[in-house]
């Protein structure tokens, strides 16, 4: 059985400004919604705050419940039927300023006089203001150490430039770390930006193409995954951000499936432009992101409507970051690859000045020796053609 | 049959046996003892929102600790002025490690700094200040070092005083870690009752013994009124049928007499008058001169009991108490009583603990999750495997039979490991269930594409595996990556998640990539195969 016949030939890379608008609309709407909800909806794990899950012995609503806290102070909770049952709800505050200690206790005395029947309590978090804004800092960290050491691996895989890529995100660590230590205690939520942007940047000037379009492709789908949170309103928790570092660490599978076929096309040589190359690479692989994605959605689908509400939230937030992981790299990684000139790093091109002449790579790290000379070929060739790429690209599709 | 081919066959055959004897504890309860003896008895793990427990971050307050430090060293200071008869006023703690206090005479201050270099070496003479009448003002400053020791010392005891008090609790296989800033974390597994822990675990349990001050009426004692060095305090009674507090007015002195630190064990006892429990306290050789000293001196009067600053009784001292032992009442519960017992014979924290974190599962949510996480887990590994079996034919079998094995390997390694398995972790063998397969699309296809060229099934296989191996390997690598982050960053659940996540995917390269492989050249080896079914 097939799904996508063999010779399937879909312009994808012709149709990437379109996707780039899409995308840009989708990651403009998302930090409008972030704007309008006054930053993202942080749930109890970060904003700090309890939550607490009781089931009673008899159906009960809301309005009651809320009735039945006034007297520690929250009758604003936010109430919550679990599981649609009408006895089995969720109470969460998140009210600055509320006494946390021993804040279950009291609960559970006030739940206690107004429903004689019986209760139980089933779960309790409660996180302070300190712990959460800790926990905050850290996911911040850990999403920006995940790409960082993923910028890493790509340069150094597909481009040979191990040393190159371990020494930008050593500066960067160090800058980081340098920085945190002395604004302290601050939000680091700016420096994260910073130090993203220069992530890219030297990206870009260091000519790490593959690894360029790995890192914006990830920004990109962990975006898009926070506006559809904050458009849907859902709380982002723990869960939450484990699920965004799993798609960082996921959605890049069907990436490297598309750069590995790039690549093993360009060795092969030929006299193709990089833009049909790179379309070509995308169909060719084109059953097998469909079909690994479709095998992951399949058991997260799953996990999503069978797993139980403590777990619903952490399955829908993996499910978006694989549909848009896999969009984007069908989208939005392979494209980006164009977007980057040809070959030299940034520094060479002052000291060399006719870029046709420069066909051999003068890249500072020491490539492959086998494959060096096959693949600058390629893509000098690749290079030549490039310019005319728009004018030809629609004659040579088959 | 090749002998290499039959070595990796005997391989795999080894790891699975291998991997079903560290899976059958957790699916078999009563395993002969000769098995207990000789083979893996340890059941996989489960975290605390499966099972059901409580999971507490403790934050010492160490400033308070720090600041009775230097209380208790203004108290000594003020004792061996006297005995060394330097005129001075009454050492004052005035907070942030300072002690305040003046000189009556100048001429003494030369002593008095011999007395600080040599008696109270961990304080600095910050100011001097000589006022026109000759008095010297002088503010005492810790040293940061000895601050610095004091916090930690604090910290360290405090978590030996908790461990303490949770071994005597009785939770199975509690876990109890120091964190960073001076934090605990508290695990208590399948908890029954997770308010009463905290309580015992949270108690401060200073005890001090304060004597009475009958001189005054504390119904009608105001602030005005009330004599110096007294305060107003207040004994709370709880009707055992109503359940309704109330509370009595008792003027006590602000000094204490005797505090805790002497007390060595601490019982349970029942008053055999009142059939109430009481808890009797005995006290090391020091303590049982001071209480003998304080009681013999005292007779007739009351002497209040106070815990944590609040009286719990007073009772009218009869005789002078020689033996050492004393009794606390109050109207505790049976439970009640056993818990002050605890706290006090594991002894006071040097300093008071908060609840930073409090993350409780009853064990009810914990088995509901435990079922829905299997019926998903059931769910989306039959979809999984119909799916691939159907669009693969009879190499998606292979494939199947290499994703039952990886789960299989995932169980072994977290019993072997006695990693713990939580509800994020199951969501995580899931998802290595969906991702483990797409080795095995990615290196079909890449099959079928040779088969398209025109190549034997033979050497359309070895293409296959040859070239879509490394891209397997790259991909797998950056969730990899990733998983080791969030095992990082993450606590409990999540890091259960990250755990599953990065077993899942180890695993699989070995099912997905050399079992597979093996399945195809036995069957290579054995028949010659003219149209490979995939």
């Amino acid at each position: 059985m097939e799904l996508i016949k063999p010779g399937i030939n879909i312009d994808f890379v012709g149709k990437s400004k379109l996707a780039f608008l899409i995308s840009g609309l989708l990651i403009l709407a998302t930090f409008i919604s972030l704007f309008v909800h006054g930053g993202p909806n942080y749930g109890i794990d970060f904003a700090g705050g309890i939550l607490v899950q009781v089931r009673f012995k008899e159906p009960t609503d809301p309005a009651s419940i809320r009735k039945a806290l006034k007297p520690v102070g929250m009758s604003d909770a936010v109430i919550q039927d679990f599981g649609n049952k009408g006895n089995e709800f969720l109470i969460r505050a998140e009210k600055k300023g509320l006494k946390l200690e021993g804040l279950s206790d009291r609960i559970r005395q006030v739940l206690a006089k107004a429903y004689p029947k019986g209760y139980e309590v089933r779960r309790v978090e409660m996180v302070g203001p300190k712990v959460g804004k800790d926990l905050r800092r850290k996911a911040l960290l850990a999403i920006f150490y995940a790409l960082l050491m993923i910028a890493v691996y790509i340069s150094g895989r597909f481009e040979q430039k191990w040393g190159l890529a371990a020494v930008m995100a050593a500066v960067l660590v160090g800058v980081t770390l340098l920085v945190q230590g002395i604004i302290g205690g601050g939000s680091i939520t700016p420096l994260i930006i910073i130090a993203l942007v220069v992530t890219l940047l030297a990206c870009w000037v260091l000519r790490l193409r593959y690894a360029l379009g790995a890192i914006v492709a990830l920004i990109h789908d962990v975006i898009i995954t926070v506006g559809v949170f904050s458009l849907l309103n859902k709380e982002f928790t723990l869960a939450t951000v484990a699920a965004l570092l799993t798609i960082i660490g996921y959605s890049l599978n069907d990436t490297i499936i598309v750069f590995d076929r790039i690549r093993e096309n360009l060795k092969k040589g030929g006299k193709l432009p990089l833009a049909k190359v790179i379309n070509d690479a995308v169909n060719q692989t084109l059953s097998r992101t469909i079909l690994t994605s479709g095998t992951t959605l399949v058991v997260l689908v799953s996990l999503y409507l069978l797993g139980g509400g403590v777990i619903e939230d952490f399955a829908f937030a993996l499910l978006v970051g694989v549909v848009v992981g896999t969009y984007s790299s069908i989208y939005v990684a392979s494209p980006i690859l164009l977007a980057l000139p040809e070959g030299k790093p940034g520094l060479a091109k002052k000291i060399v000045p006719p870029p046709k002449k420069a066909a051999p790579q003068p890249a500072p790290a020491p490539q492959a020796a086998g494959q060096a000379p096959k693949v600058s070929k390629a893509k000098a060739a690749a290079a030549k053609q490039r310019k005319k790429k728009s004018k030809k690209r629609n004659k040579k599709r088959r | 049959m090749p002998k290499n081919i039959m070595w990796k066959a005997v391989l795999v055959l080894v790891l699975l046996v291998g991997a079903l004897f560290y899976l059958v504890p957790t699916f078999s309860s009563n395993l002969p003892s000769w098995w207990q003896e000789m083979l893996p008895s340890d059941k996989i793990r489960l975290g605390l929102d499966l099972q059901g427990g409580m999971h507490l971050i403790l934050e010492v307050d160490v400033a308070k600790a720090e600041q009775a430090a230097v209380e208790r060293a203004s108290q000594e200071l003020r004792r061996k002025l006297r005995e060394e008869k330097i005129r001075a006023t009454r050492p004052e703690a005035i907070g942030d490690g300072r002690i305040k206090l003046t000189l009556l005479t100048k001429g003494e201050q030369a002593k008095f700094e011999d007395l600080i270099g040599n008696q109270f070496p961990w304080y600095d003479i910050a100011s001097a200040t000589t006022d026109p009448e000759g008095r010297v003002e002088i503010i005492l400053k810790l040293k940061p070092s000895e601050a610095k020791r004091i916090r930690e010392q604090a910290a360290a005891q405090a978590l030996e005083i908790i461990r303490n008090r949770v071994d005597q609790f009785g939770v199975a296989e509690p876990e109890i870690l120091p964190q960073e800033g001076g934090r605990i974390l508290v695990q208590l597994p399948g908890i029954k009752d997770p308010q009463r822990a905290v309580a015992l675990i949270g108690k401060t349990a200073q005890l001090e013994f304060k004597l009475v001050d009958d001189t005054v009426n504390p119904r009608t004692v105001t602030k005005a009124t009330l004599p110096p060095g007294d305060e107003l305090n207040y004994i709370y009674r709880r009707d055992h049928t109503t359940g309704r507090v109330s509370k009595e007015p008792i003027v006590i002195r602000k000094r204490a007499s005797m505090t805790g630190e002497t007390i060595t064990d601490a019982r349970v006892r029942v008053d055999s008058q009142y059939n109430e429990p009481y808890v009797s306290i005995s006290f090391d050789a020091r303590g049982k001169r001071q209480f003998a000293d304080l009681t013999s001196r005292n007779v007739k009067k009351r002497l209040a009991i106070v815990l944590d600053g609040k009286v719990q009784s007073a009772p009218v001292i009869q005789e002078p108490i020689t033996g050492g032992e004393a009794r606390i009442t109050g109207d505790f519960t049976m439970e009640e009583a056993r818990d002050l017992a605890v706290v006090l014979r594991s002894g006071a924290l040097p300093a008071p603990v908060r609840v930073l974190e409090e993350r409780t599962v009853g064990p009810s949510l914990g088995q509901d999750s435990i079922n829905q996480g299997i019926i998903s887990m059931v769910v989306g590994f039959l979809l999984v495997v119909l799916f691939i079996a159907f669009y693969y034919k009879a190499s998606g079998l292979v494939a199947d039979m290499a994703l039952f094995l990886n789960i299989i390997f995932i169980g072994a390694a977290l019993a072997a490991f006695q990693a713990t398995l939580t509800l994020p972790g199951i969501a995580g063998i899931i998802l290595t269930i969906g991702m483990a397969v797409d080795a095995n699309v990615l290196i079909f296809e890449r099959v079928r594409e040779e088969l398209r060229l025109g190549k034997t099934p033979a050497a359309a296989l070895d293409a296959g595996y040859g070239k879509a191996t490394l891209t397997i390997l790259d991909a797998n690598i950056t969730t990899l990556i990733a998983a080791l982050v969030l095992f990082q960053f993450g606590t409990g659940p999540i890091r259960g998640f990250a755990v599953t996540l990065s077993l899942g995917i180890a695993s699989s390269m070995f099912t997905a990539i050399y079992v597979t492989r093996l399945v195809f050249d036995l069957v290579l080896t054995r028949y010659s195969v003219k149209r490979l079914s995939i």
